[in-house]
């Protein structure tokens, strides 16, 4: 099994219509996902390379049965697609869009109280359940079929960690990108949860970097009540304070959010943390027997 | 984004918040005519530069004649202002605020800031004005209020009563605060900002309140609908190589050290440096050339590399995912030849046709150091570049 997606679960694309997404939807159905459809408002009614194209994210869902979305809208009109999404009662939106306003996040996030959607980014590569279903822009055939499951806030290195665990034979039961935004979705600790109740997934890799404190609550609930083996990287030791390092999120502000501070918290908390990036796969095996 | 302290007391000015009158001034003679139109005196002269710890490097005087404004301002402009957070270079003065003085009875503490944990904006206020907040919040952190804003409601007036009866305010000293409070939430949510700090926010003596100092940061995914802020932004405030980085939609911060990384993706940006500096070495820069990392883009962050007169060699690391590493390394070897390249140039690929990649960096004829591996190309890079030192 997996957590999040499977085989039966059911996307339409928000934005297809734009280049970005309708080359991931195409990509993602070559992947074999159930791309089901897409919503661009004044489009409705047409169809783009096979897609069937909806006005509305509650249309494409009545006539599509979808069970997620993934957001593919430019940043200023990203929030009300996330909302939208919420409110068709889609139990999974994905948001890939970058550089959405941190205010307008503080909204979504107040919106979606008591709603049943979960959502994951924005500012992530998406969600893979190797082999059976690939919702974003990570690319589909370096991930494997198996065990371990991978969470992070990066993507390339999303893709290292994969990359390293498939060279040496260790597939992947889900990986989620939780993006690199302050204000997100979903935290390392919803995505630790999942994976501790999932019955198909051994072990997990967790991937940070500076800012925040999403590693640290994380690695408490690994503490208290993960029974897997976890292996972690932080990326950031040498990143000044004070300068965004490319994602929104990854900054050192008032001295808080080290990678050392969040390395020493994950150590103290039993999780294998790499020495480098490079070494990734191998800090699981020190503590993971496949 | 960062804004000098004269533009930031503009905008709360516009907002209702209550703030010295002041000028800012380019020269001696308009800062005399200024001090004379502001009023009677005394008069503080404040270096405009973007950095904290200013009045510690003698960035801020007080001046009790106009001739003094004068002359005050004469010897600030010009000079290089070293502060704690310029760093051992300084900053040149360029401009000096020159605004009435007051009669200080206490100092507050006050900030807006998007928290993080709760995804809300929290507003923190404490007795301690004109200290360090991490320092109040280490050694005295009951002297510390916090209220936390529901989004769809905004700062309510209850709250900033318990905030301002809490900061000891009593009196029509409430109510100033609470108008004070709001006015910086408005100004907060109208301005899209992530911080928003006042230190001090003073008591004067004739039971007012007074934003003396305001530092603003802005959220730069917003910056697209302010417009009116962006016209503020000091590009001499700013490292020139950031700044050209930033017009060719990469992201570049540079650092002190001698090895220039060129990387697709943030985190894998952050970790090249991180792995260079585990094997011996330091990074030069955190450089993210995105998703497209197309010839012309290659390019550019080549030349921004290596306008660092520090960069002794170059790592470049890209895990092809959508992008194949032909087209990458086809990018890389032109980018090699148009800034003729003459550093250590180690190149790591991985992902889809990889091995075409290779093949095109073997055949381009220029001097390119293949890598396998992150750890590899790490250790080449910091191998060749000690070399070259020897």
């Amino acid at each position: 099994m997996s957590i999040l997606i499977h085989k039966e679960t059911r996307v339409i694309t928000q934005g297809i219509t734009g280049a970005t997404g309708l080359f991931h939807a195409q990509g993602a159905r070559e992947y074999g996902t159930q791309m089901v459809g897409g919503v661009t408002p004044g489009k409705g009614g047409t169809v783009i390379d096979g897609f069937p194209v909806y006005d509305t994210v509650r249309e494409a869902v009545t006539r599509t049965g979808a069970t997620a979305s993934v957001i593919y809208v430019p940043p200023p009109f990203a929030a009300d697609s996330i909302m939208e999404a919420v409110d068709a009662g889609l139990e999974l939106v994905c948001c890939i869009t970058e550089g959405i306003p941190v205010l307008d996040m503080v909204k979504v996030k107040q919106y979606m109280k008591g709603k049943k959607t979960r959502l994951i980014g924005p500012n992530c590569p998406g969600v893979i359940t190797p082999g059976a279903c690939k919702i974003g822009i990570m690319p589909g055939y370096i991930h494997k079929p198996g065990k371990v499951g991978v969470v992070s806030r990066s993507g390339t290195l999303t893709y290292e960690a994969v990359w390293q665990l498939t060279c040496l034979g260790l597939g992947q039961s889900t990986c989620v990108g939780i993006g690199g935004d302050p204000v997100n979705g979903t935290n390392h600790l919803d995505v630790l949860r999942l994976f501790e109740a999932d019955p198909d997934t051994e072990a997990v890799i967790m991937i940070g970097e500076i800012g925040g404190s999403s590693e640290e609550e994380g690695a408490y609930f690994v503490k208290e009540h993960m029974t897997k083996p976890v292996a972690a990287y932080i990326a950031g030791v040498t990143a000044p304070a004070g300068k965004r390092m490319g994602h929104a999120g990854a900054i050192i502000s008032g001295g808080r959010g080290t990678a050392t501070e969040k390395v020493a918290v994950l150590r103290e908390c039993g999780i294998s943390v790499a020495a480098s990036p490079a070494e990734m796969a191998q800090a699981l095996l020190k503590v993971y027997k496949p | 984004m960062n804004i000098h302290e004269y533009q930031a007391k503009a905008i709360l000015r516009e907002f209702g918040v209550p703030v010295p009158d002041g000028h800012v001034c380019y020269n001696g003679a308009s800062a005399r005519e200024w001090a004379k139109r502001l009023g009677e005196g005394p008069w503080v002269v404040k270096a405009q530069i973007h950095a904290g710890g200013r009045g510690k490097g003698g960035g801020v005087k007080l001046a009790r004649s106009a001739d003094e404004v004068r002359d005050t301002a004469r010897e600030m402009l010009g000079m290089t202002l070293r502060t704690h957070q310029t760093g051992p270079e300084g900053k040149v003065v360029t401009r000096v605020l020159v605004e009435n003085g007051c009669n200080i009875a206490r100092e507050l503490y006050v900030s807006l800031v998007v928290d993080r944990g709760s995804s809300k904006v929290t507003l923190m206020a404490s007795t301690e004005g004109g200290m360090d907040i991490e320092e109040v919040a280490a050694q005295t952190p009951e002297k510390i209020f916090t209220a936390t804003v529901d989004p769809l409601v905004g700062l309510t007036p209850f709250q900033c009563r318990q905030v301002a009866f809490s900061l000891g305010l009593s009196g029509k000293l409430v109510g100033k605060g609470v108008s004070v409070l709001q006015g910086l939430y408005k100004t907060f949510i109208a301005c899209d900002c992530s911080l928003l700090e006042i230190n001090p926010l003073v008591v004067t003596a004739e039971e007012n309140l007074l934003a003396l100092d305001a530092k603003f940061g802005f959220d730069d995914n917003a910056v697209f609908r302010h417009p009116k802020l962006s016209d503020m932004r000091d590009y001499d405030e700013e490292d020139p190589n950031e700044v050209e980085a930033s017009q060719h939609d990469l992201s570049y911060i540079s650092l002190a050290g001698n090895i220039g990384c060129l990387v697709n993706g943030a985190g894998l940006a952050m970790a090249t440096m991180d792995i260079i500096k585990h094997y011996g070495g330091d990074p030069a820069n955190f450089l993210d050339v995105g998703g497209g990392a197309t010839i012309e883009r290659v390019t550019e962050a080549f030349k921004i590399i290596l306008s660092d007169k520090n960069v002794k060699g170059i790592l470049v690391n890209i895990f092809g995912g959508i992008m194949k590493c032909d087209i990458i390394a086809t990018g890389v070897v032109e980018a090699a030849k148009q800034v003729s390249l003459n550093v250590p140039l180690v190149v790591r690929l991985e992902g889809t046709n990889v091995a075409r990649g290779k093949e095109i960096l073997a055949e381009s004829g220029l001097d390119i150091v293949a890598a396998d591996g992150m750890a590899d190309a790490a250790q080449k890079i910091v191998r060749a570049v000690k070399g070259a030192n020897l």
